[in-house]
C-alpha cells in the first residue's frame, strides 16, 4: 500500500492507462500546459505529448462533442470538464448522444468514452458551482456513473471506466483532491464497476453514503459510537449500476437505514435507494427510511447560509437517532 | 428619464405575404452549375449510369416511402430528401469508400448511397428487425457503420460536433480519411456550430462541413432565422469555405472531390454551403403555408435526375432505352423492398434490452 492523494490517485490511473493503450487521449479545459485546474493531469503533457494531452478552448459541447466522435471513430477519450457544473453545456452530447448512439443505430456503434471532473459543491462557490449531478445522469441509460470518496478507489475505478466499452461518467471533488488515503499497489489495480464496499461494519443501522458524503458519514458514525450506537457503512461508490444486493443484506442485519446525498432531495440516488429498500426489505424494517440531502433550494453564498444548506454530521447523528428512535 | 417610444415593435422578420412586388420569393440562390463536362470530370459513361441510377432510386425510395406512409404502415417523423439528391450523390461518388459521412435526420439518400439497400432502408421506416438499424432507429437513424456512414441523428445541430470528432479519430491515427458533416440551415443557428468550427480550425482537423441550405428551416425561411450569408460564418473562422450549386451533380461531385483533396493534403476543415431545394414538405404533416406553389416549380425546373437525364441524352452518354432499362430496375428494387419490409418481423420483444451496452448480460435498473 502506498498513502496517495486523491489527485495523485486519478493521475496514475490516467497514466497507466495512457501508457498501455494508444487510443486513451485526454481533453479538456488546462489539462496539458497548465497541468490541470486540479493537477489531476500533472506531468502528463511531458510524458505524452501534445498528441495525446489536448487543451481545449471553453466549449464543453463542442469538445464533448469531439470526444464523442473520437470515440465512435475508434479512440478512448478521457474528457475532462472543469467541474460537472459545466457539462451541464455538453449535456446534448452525453445524455442525447453518447448515451444512445449504440442503441439507435441497432449496436452498430460503440462509445467507450470517460467524462470526468469534480461533481457537486465546493464551499462558498455560488449557486452555478455547486450542484451534484450523479444522480440526474445515472437517470439516463446507456450511461454508467461513478462518484468516489477516497483514492483507493478512484484508482481502481477509473482505470475501469476507462477500459469500458461504453460512456462512463467518473465524479470527483475540489474537496477531496488532496485527501490521502492508502492505495493498493497491486500491480493494474482494478475495481469492478458496480461493486460498493462495506467501509465500516456496525450492527444498528445501516448508512448509505457515497462521495463526499461518505466522509460526513464516518464522522457521524465516531460520534454515535460514543454513545454505543453502531453504524454500518456502506459507501455504493458506483452510482450506476447501483450494487443493490450489498445494501439489503446489510439492512437485513441492521433494519434501519439513513441515505446521505450530496443532491437536492427530489428524484435523487436517497429517494431512488429509500424506494429500493421498501420493495425489497419491507418486511425487515424497524422504522422509515430517512435521508440526509440538501434542500430543495440553490446554494447560497454567505457563510452562514452555506452551513445551514450543506448536509452537517448533526444532520446525520439526528436520522440516526430518529430510525432508532433515540430522541 | 428615457422617453416611452412610440410606433410598432417586431421581431422576427415576416415570412410570405408581405411582398409588395408579386414576384416569387426565392428560399435560395443557386449559383452557376459548373461547365465541365463528364470528361473533364474524370466521369466515365458507366460512372454516370451509376449515378443516375443512385439518384433515380433515392427518389423513388422515398416516393414509395411516402406511400407506405400515407397508407399507415409506418408512423414516426418522416423527413423526404426529394431534389436533394444530387448533393448525396455528388459527394459519395467524389468521395474515397472509407471517408466518413454523418448527416440529419433527413438522411435515407445518404444510406443508401453509402451502401444501406433498398430492403434495409425500407425495413427500418416500417421498424422491422431487418432494417439497418435493426428497426431500433427508423427514419431519422439509418446507419451504416462498416461503411463509415454514421448515420443520421436527431438533435438539430448535434452532430456537428461528432463529426468533428470523427476528423478528430482520423487526424490522430493518421490513417488518410476524412470526415464530412452534412445538416441543415436550420443547424447554422446552433451554438455547436461555432463552437466546433472553433476547434477544427484550431486543432486542424480533416473535416468538411456542409450546409445543406434548402432555403427552409422547418417552415422558417433561412433569411427567416439566420443572418448574412450562411457560408459567411467561415470567415470568422479564417476557414476555407465554397458555395456550390447543389441541383446538378456535377458541380458538387466536382467541388467537393477538389476540397477532398485539399483536406486530405493539407489537414484543414472547410465550410462548404450547397444551396438546394426540398419538395416536400418538412416531414409528412407540414401543411406548407409558408412558401408558394411557384416557388417550388421554380426549382423544380432545375431537378438534379432530370438535369442528368437530359446530359445523358444529349451527349450521347447512353439511349433513352438504356435510362428506362435503369429506372425500371430501380422501380423493382424498391417494390421489392416494400415487399421485403412487410413480410419482414418486427424486433423480439427481448430485443427492447439489447444495443444498450456492450457486454452480454448488462445491468438495467428496475
Ligand atoms: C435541438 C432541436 N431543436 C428543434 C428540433 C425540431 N426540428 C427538427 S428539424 C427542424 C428544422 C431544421 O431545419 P434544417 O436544419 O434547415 O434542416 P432541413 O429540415 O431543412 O433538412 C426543427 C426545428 C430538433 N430536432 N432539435
Ligand atoms: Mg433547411
Amino acid at each position: 500500500m502506498a498513502e496517495l492523494q486523491f489527485r495523485e490517485a486519478i493521475k496514475a490511473a490516467i497514466d497507466e492507462e495512457m501508457a498501455k493503450d494508444e487510443k486513451v487521449l485526454i481533453m479538456g479545459e488546462e489539462v496539458a500546459e497548465y497541468n490541470g485546474a486540479y493537477k489531476t493531469t500533472e506531468g502528463l503533457l511531458d510524458k505524452y505529448g501534445y498528441k495525446r494531452v489536448i487543451d481545449t478552448p471553453i466549449s464543453e459541447l463542442g469538445f464533448a462533442g469531439i470526444g464523442v466522435g473520437a470515440a465512435m471513430n475508434g479512440l478512448r477519450p478521457i474528457v475532462e470538464f472543469m467541474t460537472f457544473n459545466f457539462a451541464v453545456l455538453a449535456a446534448d452530447q452525453i445524455i442525447n448522444h453518447a448515451s444512445k448512439v449504440k442503441y439507435m443505430t441497432g449496436g452498430q456503434i460503440d462509445c467507450p468514452i470517460v467524462f470526468r471532473g469534480p461533481n457537486a459543491s465546493a464551499g462558498q462557490l455560488g449557486a452555478t458551482h455547486s450542484v451534484a449531478y450523479d444522480s440526474m445522469y445515472a437517470h439516463f441509460p446507456g450511461l454508467k456513473v461513478i462518484y468516489t470518496s477516497e483514492p483507493d478507489d478512484a484508482k481502481g475505478l477509473l482505470k475501469s471506466a476507462i477500459r469500458d466499452d461504453n460512456p462512463v461518467l467518473f465524479m470527483e471533488s475540489e474537496q477531496m483532491y488532496g485527501l490521502k488515503g492508502e492505495v493498493s499497489d497491486e500491480e493494474d489495480y482494478i475495481i469492478p464497476i458496480g461493486k460498493g464496499k462495506i467501509k465500516r461494519e456496525g450492527e444498528h443501522v445501516t448508512l448509505v453514503a457515497h462521495g463526499k458524503m461518505y466522509h460526513l458519514a464516518v464522522q457521524a458514525a465516531k460520534e454515535l459510537a460514543k454513545d454505543g450506537v453502531e453504524c454500518e457503512i456502506i459507501d455504493p461508490r458506483t452510482v450506476k449500476p447501483l450494487d443493490l444486493p450489498l445494501i439489503i443484506e446489510s439492512i437485513k442485519k441492521t433494519n434501519r437505514c439513513v441515505i446521505l446525498d450530496e443532491a437536492h432531495p427530489f428524484g435523487g440516488l436517497a429517494a431512488e435507494v429509500g424506494f429500493l429498500i421498501q420493495r425489497e426489505a419491507f418486511d425487515y424494517l424497524d422504522a422509515p427510511v430517512q435521508r440526509v440531502t440538501l434542500p430543495d433550494v440553490c446554494a447560497p453564498f454567505a457563510k452562514n447560509l452555506f452551513d445551514l444548506w450543506y448536509p452537517s454530521v448533526k444532520q446525520v447523528v439526528d436520522a440516526v437517532n430518529q430510525v432508532t428512535y433515540r430522541n | 428619464m428615457a422617453k416611452k417610444k412610440s410606433g410598432n415593435v417586431e421581431f422576427a422578420p415576416r415570412g410570405i405575404g408581405d411582398e409588395k412586388s408579386g414576384a416569387v420569393q426565392k428560399g435560395v440562390d443557386l449559383p452557376a452549375a459548373t461547365k465541365s463536362k463528364h470528361k473533364d470530370l474524370g466521369l466515365s459513361a458507366a460512372k454516370l449510369k451509376a449515378m443516375y441510377e443512385q439518384m433515380y432510386l433515392q427518389r423513388r425510395f422515398e416516393e414509395r416511402a411516402m406511400q407506405q406512409y400515407q397508407k399507415g404502415k409506418f408512423g414516426g417523423f418522416l423527413h423526404l430528401y426529394i431534389g436533394q439528391e444530387a448533393i448525396s450523390t455528388g459527394t459519395t461518388f467524389a468521395l474515397n469508400d472509407d471517408d466518413d459521412i454523418i448527416t440529419a435526420y433527413r438522411d435515407h439518400g445518404w444510406g443508401l448511397c453509402r451502401g444501406i439497400s433498398a430492403n434495409e432502408g425500407m425495413a427500418e421506416l416500417f421498424g422491422k428487425a431487418t432494417g439497418c438499424s435493426r428497426g431500433k432507429g427508423g427514419s431519422m437513424h439509418f446507419a451504416k457503420a462498416e461503411n463509415h456512414f454514421w448515420g443520421g441523428y436527431g438533435i438539430v445541430g448535434g452532430h456537428i460536433p461528432i463529426g468533428g470528432g470523427l476528423a478528430f479519430a482520423n487526424k490522430y491515427e493518421q490513417n488518410g480519411r476524412i470526415s464530412t458533416c452534412f445538416f441543415g440551415d436550420g443547424a447554422v443557428d446552433q451554438g455547436a456550430l461555432h463552437e466546433t468550427f472553433n476547434i477544427a480550425q484550431l486543432w486542424k482537423l480533416p473535416a468538411i462541413f456542409v450546409v445543406e441550405n434548402n432555403g427552409y428551416s422547418m417552415g422558417t425561411a433561412a433569411r427567416r432565422h439566420t443572418v448574412a450569408d450562411i457560408v459567411d460564418r467561415a470567415d470568422g473562422y479564417g476557414m476555407k469555405s465554397a458555395v456550390i450549386n447543389g441541383m446538378d451533380v456535377f458541380s458538387v461531385y466536382e467541388k467537393m472531390k477538389e476540397i477532398a483533396d485539399d483536406v486530405r493534403k493539407n489537414s484543414e476543415p472547410w465550410f462548404v454551403e450547397i444551396r438546394t431545394y426540398r419538395y416536400r414538405g418538412h416531414s409528412m404533416s407540414d401543411p406548407q403555408k409558408y412558401r408558394t406553389k411557384e416557388e417550388l416549380e421554380e426549382y423544380q425546373k432545375n431537378d438534379p435526375i432530370e438535369r442528368l437525364k437530359t446530359y445523358i441524352l444529349e451527349n450521347d452518354i447512353a439511349k433513352e432505352a438504356a435510362l428506362e432499362k435503369i429506372e425500371e430496375k430501380v422501380e423493382q428494387e424498391v417494390l421489392d423492398a416494400v415487399e421485403f419490409a412487410d413480410n419482414s418481423d418486427f424486433p423480439k420483444d427481448e430485443e427492447l434490452y439489447e444495443d444498450m451496452f456492450v457486454e452480454d448480460d448488462p445491468y438495467f435498473h428496475t
